[in-house]
């Protein structure tokens, strides 16, 4: 259990560093920027309750916001992310599947699953993200194509990083 | 009464999720550059210390560059510094030696209104719609809010928060920013705004039909607001057409600073800021 809270208070730490040292200064073609922090939010256990869920989602998109100026951006589009995400675990899988295993993992659960399921949440998130901050539907095409690109490329390193960093 | 509880218990859930996300749209809402608390901004003491110790390693790589910008950037001062000196006392002139300065400034009309000092970039973005950039000197190093800053005299942002060792920049590329600037040739000012799209262009509005637009024009600074001195570059029109219904031009301008690659900014400090702001706000109470 301890050990458990220790690894989830890691992950937290890393996802937070990585997005706010790394991954905010990346800009592709003039459009395309990485949100791989919401990790975090992937990896939780299936059976974290959904209070905390949304609870530690707050504090994670929160705490971005701190780094990058811009109060409550994060954290409503990471609210929203934990909070749909138990809909789209019973959506993508059997309860028994849930029940049994412990955590969405890719050795638990399947690179091709594990794909599915993440790019269920990076598109949420980050369609709720662009449009939060685009606060217009003025360009609309050119919004939709951001959030398009870069939830492809987001989708693309979280899954990656499940086979380079976060084995366990 | 029981009954009540029973519904919140049955609905927590989605009740905790309506209000962290009211609580947290407001504060999108709310949100003002002015007039922000502390504490959700990047010039604490804790992210600006994480960020201070990250970039100091990262831009060693850079200073190479830097090196060779600046040495330009002394190279044209030295030009000016010797023309001003011949125009001050023409005849007499010996060396460009630093002993002259304060004759300078003695002799010309103006005395100097904006003092200038350095500082270096610790963290930034472009990538947003409302970019900031965070810079490691604050109130201790005599930061003030309102400052302009520049990097290779070219227009960078302006100072919105002081915490004690650190500051945070709004900076060009920031929609919620507008700045008055004028076309260079012909004197005719408008307003400088960002749309979002590209990092390298900004829009120059409010500049009507009859004023003669070319490509290729500088546009720099007017000097009405007190936080940048008259005639720093801002950039070049790179394209401009003539809006559907409107009577002014949309002007796209090319940015003359280079914003992916900001390491070391320039800090403008107008010693005359207060007693503008106090003669400012004597009009506006009396009329």
């Amino acid at each position: 259990m301890v050990i458990n809270l220790l690894k989830y208070a890691l992950v937290f730490v890393v996802s937070v560093l990585l997005q706010v040292l790394i991954f905010n200064n990346v800009l592709i073609a003039r459009m395309i920027s990485p949100f791989f922090y919401i990790l975090f939010i992937v990896l939780l256990p299936f059976d974290t309750p959904r209070a905390l869920l949304l609870f530690l989602s707050f504090s994670l998109g929160l705490t971005v916001d701190i780094f990058t100026n811009t109060p409550g951006v994060h954290a409503s589009a990471c609210l929203l992310t934990g909070f749909i995400r138990p809909g789209v675990l019973s959506l993508i899988s059997s309860r028994e599947t849930l029940e049994s295993v412990a955590a969405p993992r890719v050795e638990n659960m399947g690179v091709q699953w594990f794909a599915g399921y993440v790019t269920f949440l990076v598109l949420i998130h980050h369609s709720f993200l662009f449009f939060i901050e685009a606060f217009t539907f003025q360009s609309f095409p050119l919004t939709l194509l951001r959030i398009i690109l870069s939830s492809a490329l987001s989708v693309i390193l979280i899954v990656l990083s499940q086979f380079i960093i976060f084995r366990k | 009464m029981k009954n009540l509880f029973r519904l919140i218990y049955r609905y927590h859930v989605v009740l905790l999720f309506v209000l962290l996300e009211t609580l947290s749209l407001s504060m999108v809402v709310t949100y003002n550059n002015y007039q922000r608390a502390t504490f959700f901004d990047s010039s604490n003491f804790i992210t600006g210390t994480l960020f201070e110790k990250f970039s100091s390693f990262f831009q060693i790589f850079q200073f190479k560059q830097v090196n060779i910008k600046m040495a330009e950037e002394n190279a044209i001062l030295r030009a000016a510094l010797q023309e001003q000196l011949l125009k001050s006392s023409p005849g007499t002139y010996r060396a460009s030696d630093s002993i002259y300065l304060p004759q300078i400034a003695k002799d010309s009309s103006i005395r100097a209104v904006y003092r200038f000092t350095t500082a270096r970039v610790i963290n930034n973005s472009v990538n947003q719609q409302h970019n900031f950039i965070t810079i490691n000197k604050g109130r201790h190093d005599g930061v003030k809010p309102d400052m302009g800053v520049i990097a290779n005299g070219q227009v960078v942002g302006l100072v919105t928060n002081v915490s004690e060792n650190f500051s945070t920049v709004i900076s060009l590329l920031n929609s919620r920013w507008k700045i008055s600037a004028k076309i260079k040739r012909n004197d005719y000012f408008g307003s400088l705004s960002w749309d979002g799209k590209d990092y390298r262009r900004v829009q120059l509005n409010e500049i009507p039909y009859h004023v003669p637009v070319q490509n290729g024009d500088s546009v720099v600074t007017t000097g009405y607001s007190s936080s940048f001195p008259e005639g720093l570059a801002i950039g070049t029109i790179s394209d401009f057409s003539i809006g559907t219904g409107s009577n002014f031009y949309k002007i796209e301008v090319l940015l003359a600073a280079d914003f992916k690659n900001l390491v070391i900014v320039g800090l403008v400090e107008n010693k005359q800021t207060y007693e503008i702001k106090q003669l400012e706000s004597l009009s506006k109470d009396g009329n």
